[in-house]
């Protein structure tokens, strides 16, 4: 792969060659610091990749991939199975560590913030990412309610009126609250596959993270269930940064502002959207999107 | 054309004979439990009584007295056995499914199968020679460690085994929320295992229960009450081994009834606790 196309195509980003805002502190509120307005006038990277590599033992799965992920705003990555997606989706948090021999190379930073720096703590780093599983996951032993607070009373929120607020909040914007508000203490296992994913959307917003990571996550459901994961999507782009890395090209197409296009494990077209759909320029692009390959 | 009729039905009766072969040895597998409770009722059940359940035994040749210092004495000594046996195995089940590295793990579980096969009398001689010796005398707490070092390799393992069956995707959503691992053990993997494990902790305290030979010269048995853990204990196995040998009929039928009262204790430990540590949500498993 040509890794000096890479640049430039992230050139065409917006978020490209803009200030990055002073380094957000772990507050939650710190999330909406750039006026609201700025986001749309001024475009900002919420996290800055720069030439990671992932390795599994000695196997290279991720080749010095960079690029800007704007914030407040969908960026979604495609590619063919095993081209690096969920490694790369994994490494914005920190997971690939729960694998031993992972081991990565290069820089990224969360808001201008070194998430690899040498006192960070990845606790730290996924509670300001959180993730979205291609499976949905709620925990078995919980009711819906507690699956939804799950993260603040763990990490020591005891305030009772405080952790309702939150449950409701969560649940009316993953677009559950009306369908559970009578039932808070049912299991959350009763919910049908559609909802419990988006409970599980409700149980990492919750925690209030500043990015959203959510791998395939309606790959597992039916065309009515994703429609609403899409429609949330887009809705929860006004307050989060989200990346989404789906199989299904319509899905970015219609979800996303940005999109990213990995093949074998190199970040091969990085661009609008629309563009990327369209009028893309590189032939593996082309080639991957009309779907004569992957 | 292969598939002829004939050997169709052939298919079916090969099908038929092989199922009622599977029905057959599945019967096999609960008769015996069957047949030793019906024994165990019909020669048993009359000597249970108000005294067998309090009283102790009376001298040898003397009709009557009971078994309650030796019931009380099994409690105890599972409740012992139960401080070694649990921690150290649901800790060492943890480390395994959660922590260790393979090669370390590999070797872990390789001698904790190995100590699972050690004779049972073997661990009441290590008992005897850490606690008897030098306390200079058998007690409660001998037989209390003989039968938990017993209960240890099989915790452990059982404690892995539902640990690992955990799925990992409830690991990884609880990482996700910004939870340190102790936290995703302690608050999330373990809540779901629970049944799981006390399961594994049962069925390790009901096998101990009848135990015998580890007993016979750590906890010893006593024909009184047990005052002090630092005494002799008695024990339902060890007074039904020496009430069954003894040339008495009295002892004889309460060495039945003992037989019963012990089986019936296991049996309630597994049932009573299962219902409670049933999981608000989940389902029999």
């Amino acid at each position: 792969m040509n890794l000096t196309m890479t640049p430039e195509e992230i050139k065409t980003a917006p978020g490209r060659n803009v200030e990055q805002p002073k380094a957000a502190a772990s507050k939650p509120e710190n999330r909406t610091a750039p006026a609201p307005g700025a986001a749309a006038a001024r475009p900002f990277s919420a996290l800055s990749v720069k030439n990671l590599s992932v390795f599994f033992a000695k196997n290279q799965v991720l080749k010095s991939v960079s690029i800007e992920i704007q914030a407040q705003a969908v960026t979604a990555i495609i590619g063919p199975s095993g081209c690096g997606k969920s490694t790369f989706l994994r490494a914005l948090n920190r997971m690939h560590e729960l694998i031993p021999t992972a081991r990565v190379e290069g820089d990224i930073r969360l808001f201008g913030q070194d998430i690899y720096g040498k006192d960070v703590e990845p606790v730290i780093v996924r509670r300001r990412v959180g993730m979205v599983f291609q499976k949905s996951n709620p925990f078995p032993t919980m009711s819906i309610g507690e699956n939804v607070t799950v993260g603040l009373r763990l990490n020591g929120v005891r305030n009772r009126a405080m952790l309702m607020e939150q449950t409701e909040k969560s649940l009316r914007m993953a677009a559950l609250w009306d369908e559970v508000k009578d039932r808070l203490n049912a299991p959350a296992v009763s919910l049908s596959g559609g909802q419990q994913q988006r409970l599980c959307i409700a149980r990492a917003l919750a925690v209030q993270p500043e990015v959203l990571l959510m791998d395939e996550p309606a790959s597992a459901l039916d065309p009515l269930a994703t429609s609403k994961i899409e429609d949330l999507i887009r809705e929860l782009k006004k307050d989060y940064t989200i990346v989404i890395v789906t199989h299904n090209m319509q899905q970015a197409a219609r979800a996303s502002d940005h999109t990213a296009f990995f093949y074998m494990g190199e970040l091969v077209e990085f661009g609008a959207t629309p563009q990327i759909f369209t009028a893309p320029k590189e032939k593996r692009t082309e080639d991957y999107v009309t779907g004569r390959f992957g | 054309m292969i598939v002829t009729s004939t050997n169709h039905r052939f298919r079916k009766f090969k099908s038929l004979a092989m199922n009622g072969l599977c029905v057959v040895c599945a019967f096999l597998v609960i008769l015996p439990l069957a047949v030793i409770l019906f024994y165990l009722i019909q020669k048993g059940a009359s000597s249970l009584n108000l005294a067998f359940f309090t009283g102790v035994p009376k001298p040898a040749g003397s009709v009557g007295g009971g078994m309650g210092n030796a019931i009380v004495g099994t409690l105890e000594l599972l409740v012992l056995a139960s401080c070694v046996g649990v921690p150290v195995g649901v800790l060492g089940g943890i480390y395994l499914s959660e922590y260790g590295g393979e090669r370390l793990n590999s070797w872990i579980r390789f001698w904790a199968d190995v100590l699972n096969g050690v004779p049972s009398i073997v661990w009441g001689m290590v008992a005897y020679a850490l606690v008897v010796l030098p306390m200079k005398g058998f007690s409660a707490w001998a037989g209390g460690l003989a039968l938990g070092f017993i209960m240890v390799p099989l915790v452990l393992r059982t404690t892995e085994e539902v640990l690992v069956l955990v799925p990992r995707s409830y690991r990884e959503a609880a990482l996700a929320l910004g939870l340190p691992q102790w936290k995703t053990i302690v608050r999330i993997v373990l809540p779901t295992a629970l049944r799981g494990i006390i399961t594994g902790i049962l069925l390790a305290m009901g096998r101990v229960a009848g135990e015998t030979a580890p007993l016979l010269f750590t906890a010893f048995g006593n024909s009184n009450w047990n005052r002090h853990l630092a005494e002799p204990i008695a024990a339902l196995p060890l007074q039904i081994f020496s009430y069954a040998i003894a040339p008495y009929d009295d002892w004889n039928r309460q060495a039945w009834a003992g037989a019963l009262v012990l089986v019936a204790l296991t049996f309630c430990l597994s049932l009573g606790v299962r219902l409670f540590s049933r999981g608000r949500f989940q389902k029999n498993t």
